[in-house]
């Protein structure tokens, strides 16, 4: 644990613990509208911290909901990411020749794909639901796992215990699982705390332009287009969910480049 | 005044202490061997000298060279003595020399950089120098890329970059240890004929390095300096109990301690094993051509052999891990699979391999206990988990480790531990056929006599049969029965024990053994019985391989290649060697 890590660890533990505990603290609920309060600005009475927006809903409790939609689309899309990238990455880098060379070419054909493109498609096709959002992101970035995954399990399968486990009849299987898998453990968790950015990223890119989360859910990308639209008159409908988005991605990439930095140190040792 | 004095020199990362308590002088034109083991601080001591130890190392002590204190003085005098007074040669020198740079321009850089000589000279006197390491057709090489050359002219370019600015002080950080045993002695010749004034510090883990080359030395254990003196004396009466024990553990090659050889059934035989590799670019690479080896119960067999020689790929041919070309494997009496996974369970179990490096060996993620149990999962999955643990336990006692030990991970052990663990893992299999693949090469000297003790024991209480690869002649001499030596791919020579040592029959036989360092002042060995290096197996020589470096060669030897013969039971592939035996 290096000192990035605990600072930026620590004010991300804060805010999404704020954002869980706060909107059961408040009054107000986020679909509850007000239309004699519309627009107010940020003031402590009435627990009207980030103040309302043009329906008169409380902001504080949409931010904070904001943050939960986007901390939770960021964490599945990784885990999703993680676990297709890890498996087929493995097992595409351990069997190598020919069935490396087909599976690669695979991942090679949906990186050509335009993402955007990609994720229009599925909206137009199926309804806009939230599950569907999650699926979009993680199946982008498994594509980087997988490369990643399978550069390292090339090296990792000519090292001397795994030969030694092929000479004793160690099935393939278990030697993707037990012997390749646990020793990608650092440059995978490194990775994935890299990728949470990026998740959330497109997903407040796919809210802004209208085709992710849905009202009356609400995202930090969705309370940010609605804050564009009334940025003349009440600012801080932009700036607060502008503010909690910035801060969330700048502590997620220190806390992975302080994490890099703590394992290429005990590789050197 | 001293050349270089180093007085109560101390150093230390945080609470982990490198050198403790380190004094010594050399004088000028002295040449002074440093000895110990790994991590005795002999390395860290050169760095100090050099002001090349990382920043979080705090030094205490003196250091001074001339007359000058070297500790705290400020970069710039650093940098200027480092390229004019003191250079060094490291282990490496393909780490050492820029991948990017050709030989000449990297020498002549040193030139420029501090002003040495005229601009217009600075390539006529690299050149100079590339000759004087030996360096052969030097106005070529000096524009070659460090990729381009051997191992050995590397490190002849690394020692003509030190010695290019005229140093006061050569110092050689382990400079032969990646070395062949026999460009290791004409690397060593070098450093002797060539450094004329020069002091030379000489930092090895090999006593017979230290007895034929240099005057004084100084031992070196836990980072303390425990004994120094002339070198003769040292090995004649050694004063403290770890050189008395260093010179013990080191390896010679007179004493065997090996009881005859009882040649029984054979368990494996190998038969007209050839392994082919494919280069990148397609051409074909002979790795193995035509070599048999068999191995009975309860002997050991060596292969020895410089790097190239197949030694390793013809095993692990046998074993399946690499594709054998053509040739037969017969395992107790049955012909097995070319690969791997066409071979029947118990064949797999019943041959098993020991590595190199024993850290590397181990899944740096699993416990002793699983990476121990594992061959027992696959073989004998009947057992329950409790009876599996009491097997491995029982195993790793017998390798010498206690039941503390189940639940430490790879990194937790020493590196004569992590070598436990890995036998115990080979053997708790009971496997009639143990490889061994260079398992000694990575470990200090008492640990690797430890080691091989431990193998013979299993040998003598289960009639294992051993295959020893090493290119280390002296632990041959210790382990085996039967020895093959092998050059390019080829059988050169095929004896028992005691004819290989007593009676070689070989001219490349006769120049492995000549060259190996003994730790005797009297007889060191080590000398350079052939010139030249091991040529690229892509275009081995036509005729008997070893032509180009053997100094009986003939017209005969040059055109036909030589068919292995029976000389007093020894199989030598040579014309001539009826006549020079």
């Amino acid at each position: 644990m290096n000192r990035g890590m605990k600072v930026s660890g620590g004010i991300l533990l804060g805010i999404i613990a704020v954002a869980f505990i706060g909107p059961l603290l408040s009054p107000h609920d986020y679909l509850q509208t007000d239309f004699g309060k519309l627009l107010q600005s940020p003031a402590v009475s009435d627990f009207r911290l980030f103040g309302t927006d043009d329906l008169g809903r409380d902001l504080f409790v949409r931010c904070m909901l904001g943050v939960q939609v986007t901390i939770l689309v960021a964490i599945v899309a990784s885990i999703v990411s993680l676990v297709i990238g890890v498996a087929y990455g493995a097992i595409s880098g351990y069997l190598g020749g020919r069935v490396d060379a087909v599976m690669m070419r695979f991942v090679d054909t949906l990186y050509a794909l335009p993402f955007i493109f990609f994720v229009i498609l599925l909206m137009v096709a199926f309804e806009r639901n939230f599950l569907l959002i999650f699926v979009a992101i993680g199946a982008i970035n498994w594509l980087d796992m997988a490369r990643i995954v399978r550069g390292q399990t090339l090296s990792l399968r000519e090292r001397e215990f795994v030969e030694a486990a092929r000479l004793t009849g160690v099935s393939t299987a278990r030697i993707v699982f037990r012997h390749i898998a646990p020793n990608l453990f650092g440059v995978v968790i490194v990775y994935v705390t890299l990728t949470i950015p990026q998740a959330i990223l497109v997903e407040s890119f796919l809210s802004f332009l209208g085709l992710g989360i849905q009202e009356p859910q609400t995202s930090l990308g969705a309370l940010v287009d609605a804050g564009v639209n009334q940025m003349e008159g009440a600012s801080w409908m932009l700036l607060i969910p502008a503010a909690l988005l910035a801060a969330i991605l700048l502590c997620f990439n220190f806390f992975g480049d302080a994490m890099r930095d703590a394992f290429d140190a005990r590789g050197e040792k | 005044m001293s050349l270089l004095a180093i007085d109560g020199l101390g150093i230390r990362y945080g609470d982990s202490v490198a050198v403790a308590d380190i004094s010594f002088s050399i004088e000028r034109g002295e040449s002074v061997g440093l000895v110990g083991e790994s991590g005795s601080g002999k390395s860290q001591t050169a760095l100090a000298v050099l002001g090349l130890l990382p920043a979080t190392a705090s030094v205490t002590g003196s250091i001074r060279f001339d007359g000058d204190e070297l500790l705290g003085a400020d970069s710039k005098a650093l940098d200027q003595l480092r390229a004019t007074r003191v250079a060094i040669v490291f282990q490496d020198p393909m780490q050492a020399l820029n991948p990017f740079v050709t030989i000449g321009a990297q020498l002549r850089r040193i030139l420029l950089q501090h002003d040495i000589g005229a601009a217009t000279e600075t390539r006529d006197r690299v050149i100079e120098m590339l000759v004087r390491v030996g360096l052969p057709d030097a106005s070529r090489q000096v524009g070659a890329f460090p990729h381009e050359l051997s191992g050995g002219m590397r490190q002849r370019a690394m020692i003509a970059s030190a010695l290019l600015a005229g140093p006061d002080l050569l110092i050689a950080d382990e400079p032969t240890t990646a070395l062949d045993v026999t460009v290791q002695a004409q690397i060593l010749d070098l450093l002797e004929d060539i450094r004329e004034d020069t002091s030379l510090l000489l930092i090895t883990h090999d006593l017979g390095v230290v007895a034929g080359r240099c005057e004084r030395m100084l031992v070196v254990e836990n980072g303390r300096l425990v004994e120094q003196g002339m070198t003769r004396e040292v090995f004649a009466s050694p004063r403290h109990d770890h050189t008395r024990a260093l010179i013990k553990a080191a390896p010679r090659l007179t004493d065997s301690g090996v009881p005859a050889a009882k040649r029984g059934q054979d368990v494996l035989a190998i038969s007209g094993a050839e392994v082919r590799y494919r280069s990148k670019s397609g051409q074909v690479i002979p790795a193995v051509r035509d070599v048999d080896l068999s191995v009975s119960e309860g002997e050991t067999v060596a292969v020895v052999g410089e790097s190239g020689s197949g030694k390793s790929s013809l095993v692990r041919a046998a074993l399946g891990l690499v594709p054998m070309h053509a040739g037969r494997v017969v395992y107790c009496g049955d012909a097995l699979a070319a690969n791997l996974g066409g071979r029947s369970k118990a064949t797999r179990r019943g041959m098993q391999l020991v590595f190199q490096d024993p850290t590397g060996s181990l899944n740096p993620q699993m416990r002793v206990a699983s990476i121990v149990g594992e061959p027992l999962l696959v073989h004998e999955a009947a057992l329950s988990a409790k009876e599996r643990r009491h097997r491995v336990t029982a195993m790793l006692e017998k390798t010498g480790l206690s039941a503390r030990f189940l639940d430490r991970y790879p990194h937790e052990l020493s590196g004569g531990q992590a070598q436990r663990v890995a036998i115990a893992r080979a053997l708790i299999l009971e496997p009639k056929v143990l490889v061994c693949d260079e398992a000694v090469a990575a470990l200090d000297g008492t640990v690797r006599r430890q080691i091989l003790r431990l193998l013979r024991e299993a040998q003598e209480e289960s009639g294992l049969a051993i295959i020893f690869i090493t290119h280390d002649l002296a632990v041959v001499r210790a382990v085996s029965h039967r020895v093959l030596v092998m050059y390019l791919g080829r059988l050169i020579e095929m004896a028992n024990n005691e004819s290989l040592f007593g009676r070689p029959r070989h001219p490349y036989t006769r120049a492995l053994l000549d060259a190996v360092p003994v730790p005797d002042p009297d007889n060191a060995g080590g000398r350079t019985a052939v010139t030249g290096e091991v040529p690229s197996a892509l275009l081995p020589p036509k005729g008997c391989t070893f032509h180009p470096r053997c100094p009986h060669a003939e017209a005969v030897c040059r055109e036909q290649r030589p068919e292995a013969t029976d000389l007093d039971g020894s199989l030598v592939s040579c014309h001539r060697a009826t006549e020079l035996a």
